[in-house]
């Protein structure tokens, strides 16, 4: 039960992006095709749960003065073999992510999870923790790169689904990016106050 | 000479760090409330960028390129961001105190901040000499600071403004950004 807890809280009640604000920076910039969208959820998540496990399993042997460096050291080296085996079997996504693979290392979520979490917990809550979050963090950006795909190019992973439409190209162009999570943010914030 | 002159127009205007590359999102909403705020985080992650810059070219040049160890990129800039920002701390609460109080509080979130990894791997990325790196870093520094000194005088003024409750706060600062970044597309024709 208390497994379960820690995998949803992720999802929603916690979601990385939407309510913590955190890994804005992949999520604006990406975000211009569904398929860059789960492409980079999926690495992120991978990296995530990688370096919870890892830093789970050592949480007692690393010193409390130095632990955010070697927390540091851990995720690069994920991101590092994440990088390297994106280059060689999804070249396409590769090129097209470019420059965010490297920058997984500084994004927000995964040190906060490591501080906030993986530190303090043995290894099988962690996991579901990163889980939770991971499957989180990639449906708000698939969430995000639908609105932008669907209204900045007229198709939904590649099938044009707005016939005989002239799109909105600013929605793939940054100021999209920009416009669409603040929408998202306003609504979900409404939609916050009516439930409770 | 004209090379120099468009990597500067492009790195500050065209290419903006926050508005068109999306880095450095993080500061850019965080610290944008105050005008005094965001001149400070400018001036500190002004500093870092470009010591960085220099620095990871030095190593991916001399140390990395030799020896073929590039795939160590990654972890080999993070740990030179990092320890520099520690140094960059200690030497400035002891050589500069009043420099020390204006920016201490921003240094230690530039570790994280991705504007500083991003430049750093820019430029080895379009095979910059040394003096086009340091044009570069100082460039895309200017253009981060521009954009957080933009914003806080636009999210001052927005203190007085009646929003929606449901948009007050991240969600109209978002728009306001996407407002600016069109604006600044507007550049895109210069070169």
């Amino acid at each position: 039960m208390n497994l379960m807890n820690e995998f949803t809280k992720g999802i929603i009640r916690e979601n990385p992006l939407f309510r913590l604000m955190l890994g804005c920076c992949p999520s604006l910039a990406i975000t211009t095709s569904v398929e860059n969208g789960l492409g980079m959820g999926a690495a992120f998540t991978a990296v995530l749960i990688a370096s919870n496990v890892a830093i789970s399993v050592m949480r007692k042997i690393i010193p409390d003065n130095v632990r955010i460096p070697v927390y540091v050291v851990i995720i690069a080296s994920f991101v590092t073999m994440i990088d390297q085996l994106m280059h060689a079997f999804t070249p396409a996504l590769y090129e097209s992510l470019g420059i965010f693979i490297p920058l997984i290392v500084v994004n927000c979520i995964i040190l906060g999870r490591a501080e906030a979490f993986a530190n303090k917990n043995p290894v099988i809550p962690s996991v579901a923790d990163a889980v939770g979050m991971g499957i989180g963090f990639t449906l708000a950006l698939v969430l995000v790169s639908a609105f932008r795909e669907v209204l900045g190019a007229g198709t939904f992973l590649g099938i044009p689904v707005l016939p005989e439409s002239a799109p909105a190209i600013l929605m793939i162009l940054p100021p999209g990016g920009f416009i669409t999570l603040g929408c998202l943010l306003g609504l979900m914030n409404k939609l916050q106050k009516k439930t409770t | 000479m004209q090379e120099y002159f468009i990597i500067i127009i492009s790195a500050v205007l065209i290419n903006n760090i926050v508005l068109s590359q999306f880095l450095g999102i993080c500061p850019f909403l965080g610290v944008s409330k105050k005008l005094s705020a965001s001149l400070g985080m400018g001036g500190a992650v002004s500093f870092v960028l470009v010591l960085a810059g220099a620095l990871t070219w030095t190593v991916q040049t001399y140390i990395l390129n030799p020896f073929k160890i590039g795939y160590l990129q990654t972890i080999a800039f993070i740990l030179i961001i990092a320890a520099l920002v520690q140094f960059v701390e200690m030497g400035m609460k002891k050589y500069s105190p009043p420099l020390y109080k204006a920016l201490g509080i921003y240094l230690p979130l530039i570790t994280t901040n991705c504007a500083v990894l991003g430049v750093a791997i820019i430029n080895i990325q379009k095979e910059y000499t040394f003096g086009k790196v340091m044009v570069h870093s100082l460039s895309h520094a200017a253009g981060f600071t521009l954009a957080l000194v933009l914003m806080s005088g636009i999210r001052e003024r927005l203190e007085d403004a009646d929003i929606p409750e449901s948009m007050q706060g991240t969600p109209i600062a978002l728009v306001v950004a996407a407002l600016m970044s069109m604006a600044f597309l507007g550049f895109s024709g210069l070169i």
